[in-house]
Parts: structure tokens; sequence; C-alpha cells
């Protein structure tokens, strides 16, 4: 991921026209001849490269935003990118602390003259809409003190949403949502020991499969447990576009946070390319305290 | 605009404390002390009062005066007192308990608070209750009360006058759609009451009847025993005007058979330095008899001069030259 910009720039500069067309019929994956006589870079090779420049440029602009305005640009932008999105707004909802959410709904009112909420409903019309309004306009309280009692009861209302209920209707189950959408982090915290405790397996591995449930979940309960998934899928031989640009997201937006899990930059080092690289990992390390 | 009269001069916090300090003292209670000082300083002033108190004598303001006073007259000067965030967190968070319970009071101070100002409410709701505003109302309500009132408590509104006609012109629709097939509780009402600017429902509720011959809350009073009906009307009165509102309150908590207290007490406690102004114009206008007679017909003693001063009926001992705290109504702005 990335570009070596020193090596491209010295090949390019470097290069006489022989040096050139040796390049170009030399690269037939890059270079296709065309009919008109000259050989012509492959359209998708172009796309990869720009988006290879790109990851660099992206990773800076997001660098220098305010987190507020970062976070509700992040959050339209997924808007209208559509369901496959969905989970970036349920990242910026559910990890973010409760006044950089607020932070970010006022963002998102100077930048795009509407709120949040009504630009979730306006755009989504799928099942998704009730948990990510709900998500997006909570205000958690951080403090301690976390009733057991109404934790363990609250995990079996959720325990038998998923396992009594059609699983296919979760999305729309009022109680699940708002236990989900309302109760502070700490409870959910709580929540999530009593379900492992009480039912032997963890509130996440039952909600395997249910997209952005289990996204609310992990960010809400395990958020070290979804960045660490978001970036091994980022770093993968096969990861797609979105994943990653889930890379650049993640690290330019929870370094703090990465360091303290203990996020080991290695894996990442090995596959990253050029100033792509060197902004990254500097990233990280900005973030270590000592 | 408010009502709250401050003297020109307003004396040095330190002094106003010790004036009630003063007033608890020895026998009885010099409730007229209590109302020249606290009905007649703005929120800022209050704050300030309580904070110099606490230091000078190392208790809450508010607690002496709940030592202090009784009944009608103590809630009134105690809410007044309050911070206005603080304030609404504390009747939200009474509105939902058990005997007090009102869907009525959560639905009054979401709707009719500027989006800031409600974020306040969250705020102060965090370090009074040690929970979130929201998953009290989730917790303490049920059925279509909560699909309303949760999203209700919960939007932080676009507080721009921008207003696009054509999506007006289709959610007037859309609402004219599920009225008609009486599908009060349906999601899309519930999305547009709940998350559209004022403005912008404004100017759907004006389109709707221009194009269907009637306003909207005409169209929903088809059952005129559905409870849920009559909030979700209320809401709309309260986002679009809240001034009519707070006047059919009054008006309802004054010609009650006994008064409706509590609800007097909370439209005077929590307009008095936001519009009453226009809610007093208002109560003139639909009840030919001014709010201060009304007031002074049906309550006595301490609790009516508390009202009435809070109301702006100055007969003030004081001073003679009055201020008006807010000239240029900047009350979306003096909270944040």
């Amino acid at each position: 991921i990335g570009v070596d910009e020193k090596s491209l720039i010295s090949i390019l500069t470097n290069s006489n026209e022989e040096h050139k067309r040796s390049l170009w019929k030399g690269s037939s994956k890059l270079f296709i001849e065309d009919e008109n006589g000259f050989e012509r870079w492959d359209q998708s090779s172009i796309k990869i490269l720009k988006h290879q420049f790109n990851r660099f440029r992206d990773a800076v602009v997001l660098s220098l935003l305010h987190p507020w305005e970062r976070d509700a640009r992040l959050i339209e932008k997924a808007i209208r990118k559509g369901p496959k999105h969905y989970n970036v707004i349920v990242e910026m909802a559910c990890t973010r602390s409760s006044d950089q959410l607020l932070g970010a709904r006022k963002a998102y009112h100077s930048l795009f003259h509407h709120s949040i909420e009504e630009h979730l409903v306006t755009h989504i019309k799928g099942r998704e809409r009730k948990l990510l309004v709900a998500l997006v306009s909570a205000y958690r309280y951080e403090g301690p003190g976390v009733n057991e009692d109404v934790a363990k009861s609250e995990a079996q209302i959720l325990y038998e949403a998923i396992n009594n209920g059609d699983k296919n209707k979760l999305l729309d189950h009022e109680d699940a949502i708002m236990i989900l959408a309302t109760r502070s982090k700490q409870h959910l915290q709580a929540l999530y020991r009593h379900y492992n405790q009480s039912y032997d397996k963890t509130l996440a591995q039952d909600l395997e499969g249910e997209g952005i449930l289990k996204d609310t979940v992990e960010c809400l309960c395990t958020p070290q447990t979804y960045f660490t998934r978001v970036l091994e899928a980022a770093v993968k031989e096969d990861a797609d576009e979105e994943s990653k640009r889930a890379l650049t997201r993640v690290i330019v937006t929870q370094k703090e946070q990465l360091v303290k899990e203990g996020f080991v930059p290695n894996k990442i080092q090995d596959i990253l390319l050029g100033l792509y690289k060197d902004f990254m990992l500097a990233s990280i390390a900005s973030g270590d305290v000592k | 605009m408010a009502t709250l009269k401050v003297p020109a001069h307003v004396p040095a916090p330190s002094e106003d404390a010790e004036q009630l300090r003063k007033a608890f003292e020895g026998w009885g209670t010099n409730e007229q002390l209590i109302i020249d000082i606290l009905a007649h300083r703005n929120a800022a002033q209050r704050n300030l009062i309580r904070k110099t108190y606490r230091e000078a004598y190392g208790e809450d303001l508010l607690k002496s005066l709940d030592e202090e006073l009784s009944s009608d007259f103590e809630r009134a000067v105690v809410l007044f007192t309050l911070d206005p965030a603080e304030r609404d967190a504390f009747l939200a968070h009474e509105a939902t308990k058990r005997f007090t319970s009102s869907h009525w009071v959560l639905m009054e101070i979401a709707c009719t608070r500027s989006s800031h100002e409600l974020f306040n409410v969250r705020k102060a709701y965090h370090d009074l209750y040690k929970k979130s505003l929201e998953e009290d109302v989730a917790h303490h309500t049920k059925g279509d009360y909560r699909k309303l009132l949760v999203p209700l408590v919960s939007a932080f509104r676009y507080q721009g006058e921008e207003v696009n006609m054509t999506l007006a012109r289709s959610e007037a629709k859309i609402l004219r759609e599920k009225i008609s097939d009486k599908q009060y509780n349906d999601e899309e009402v519930i999305r547009i009451v709940t998350t559209r600017s004022k403005a912008q429902l404004n100017a759907t509720l004006n389109h709707y009847n221009t194009a269907f011959g009637n306003a909207i809350n005409k169209d929903l009073k088809a059952d005129p025993e559905d409870e849920f009906l009559k909030l979700l009307r209320a809401a709309i009165k309260c986002l679009t005007v809240p001034e009519k509102y707070f006047e059919k309150v009054l008006r309802q908590a004054i010609n009650k058979l006994g008064t409706d207290e509590w609800a007097l007490t909370r439209v005077v406690a929590t307009r008095a330095e936001v519009d009453m102004v226009r809610i007093k114009e208002e109560y003139q206008r639909r009840n030919s008899v001014t709010l201060e007679k009304a007031i002074a017909g049906d309550t006595s003693g301490d609790y009516e001069k508390m009202l009435l001063a809070l109301i702006g009926a100055g007969d003030n001992v004081q001073d003679d030259v009055f201020v008006d705290i807010f000239p240029n109504n900047t009350r979306d702005k003096c909270c944040c």
C-alpha cells in the first residue's frame, strides 16, 4: 500500500526515450498495444496508481482536520456511499467519547446545514436506519457506577432477542436498540461480561454475521477487537480498496488508542511504501507516550 | 422576550447572599426579601449568588431555601433559582419517576428548548443523576411514547433558517397519507417530527395547511381521546408556536377546579427569562383577561407574589428603573 515516491522519481527523471520505450514494451501487464500504434497504459493500472498516491494525501488531510470536522466529513461520506460503509458511521458514533460525538454533530451542522440524524433518515431507507440514528443521537454517561442487576437482566433481553426471536428482525427489536443506543459504555461492558458468564459465549460471537449489530457491540464493548479486525483486513494480501482506506482512517483517528493497546506496527511496516508508510509509522510513533 | 425585571444597579453577589441569609435568620422567614432578590436576578447573577452563598456559609442556597420555605412558594423559588439547564434536568428527572411521571414535561423540554440548551440539559443530567437523559426516558417509557420521546430528547436539530420547499411539499404529503390512514405512530411521522429543523418543520406544516385545507393539528384531532395523539399535537405546537402551547397549559392550569400549581409554576419559572412577554400577549388575546389578573385571582400569599414578580407585574420596592435583560432576544445564545 502506498507508493515508493523516491524510487519512482528517480526512475522517471532519469529515463530517456529509449529507456521509456523498453519500459512500455516490456511491461505488458501495465502497457497494452493499442491499434493506433502506441502502448496504452491499462486503465485499471492508472486507477490503482492514483489510489496509491492518494493514500498519502488522504492521510495528511485527515490528520490536518479538526477531529470534529474530520468525523463529520467521514460520516457524511459514509452516508452517501451506502450500506457497505455504514460500519464507519457505527465506528464514529461508538468509539468516540460523548463530547467528541457532540462535536462531530456540531461540525455537521456547520458543514452540511443539516443534522446528522436528518441526513441519516433521508438517505437510509433500510432496516439499519433505526439503529444508526439512535447511535448517533446518544450522549452517553461516562462516569462510574453500574447497576449489575440491570446489566444482567438486559443481557438476558439481548440473549432472548437473538436466540428466541427472528434473527432477521433484530434491527427492529426496540428494546435491543434502546439498550445499545442509550446505556453507558461501562454498563454495556458489564452486560457483555454477564452475557459471557451466563451463556458461555460472547455477545459478539452470537452476533456473528449480523453486520453493523456486531460492529456496534464490538465498538462499544471491545473496541480493540474491532480495530484489530479492521487493521488486519487492511493488510491482507487480497484486501479490497475499502479495507485499505480503513487503514488510514483507523490509524489517523485512533493513534493514541492503538499505542495504549500495544499495537505493533511491524505488520503494517512490511506492507506500506514510500511517504505513506513514513507518515503512518510516524503517526503511531507520535502517539507513543514515554 | 423575558418578563424578568432586574434592577439597573444590581448589588454585589455577596450582598445578596448576606441579605438572603438574613431573610432566613430568626423566627420565621422574610419571604418578601427573598422574592425581591431572587425574582429579580438573571441566571448568571443567581449562579453567582449561589456560589457566593456557599463560600460564605458552607451550605447550598437551595438547601437553605428547602429548609425555610414550604409548599408551592418553595417550589417556585427553588425552581426559578436553579440554573436553566439544571432546572430542566431536574424537571425531566422528576418526569421519569413513577409518581410524578409525565410525558408532557419531557416533550415540552425537548421541543421548546434550543438545540444547544437541550444539550446543556443533557450535560447537567449526567452531572446530577449519573445517567444519561435518554437512558432514563427509554427505561421509564413504553411503546409509542418511547418511540416519540427518546428521539425527541436526543435530537440535535439544525438551527438554521434554510428551508427546502420541495422537501416541505413531499413531507407534507407523507404526513397527509399517514394521518389519513390513522398511522400516527408511523416511522415516517416520527422521523419528520423528531429530526427536521424547526424552520423546515414550519415550512412543511404551512404547506400542509395550504395544500390540504386544514392545519395538521386539526387533522390530528380525529380521535380526541387518544393520549398519544394529544402528545403528538402538543409536540408539533411546541416546535412551531411554543407561546400558544404555553398559553394553553396556563389556561388549563388556572381554570382547573383547584389550580394545577405544578404546571403553573413550571411554565412561569421556565419561561420568565425566555418568552413570557409573548405568552402573556397570547393569554390576554385568548382569554380577554391579563395573566396577572388570572394568577392573582387563582393563587394567594407568597406564591402569588413570586409568580407575579416573575411575570413582570411590578410594584416593586427596590428600584424605579428596570432593565430589560435580553433586549434582543438572545436566548438561543445565552446558555452555551
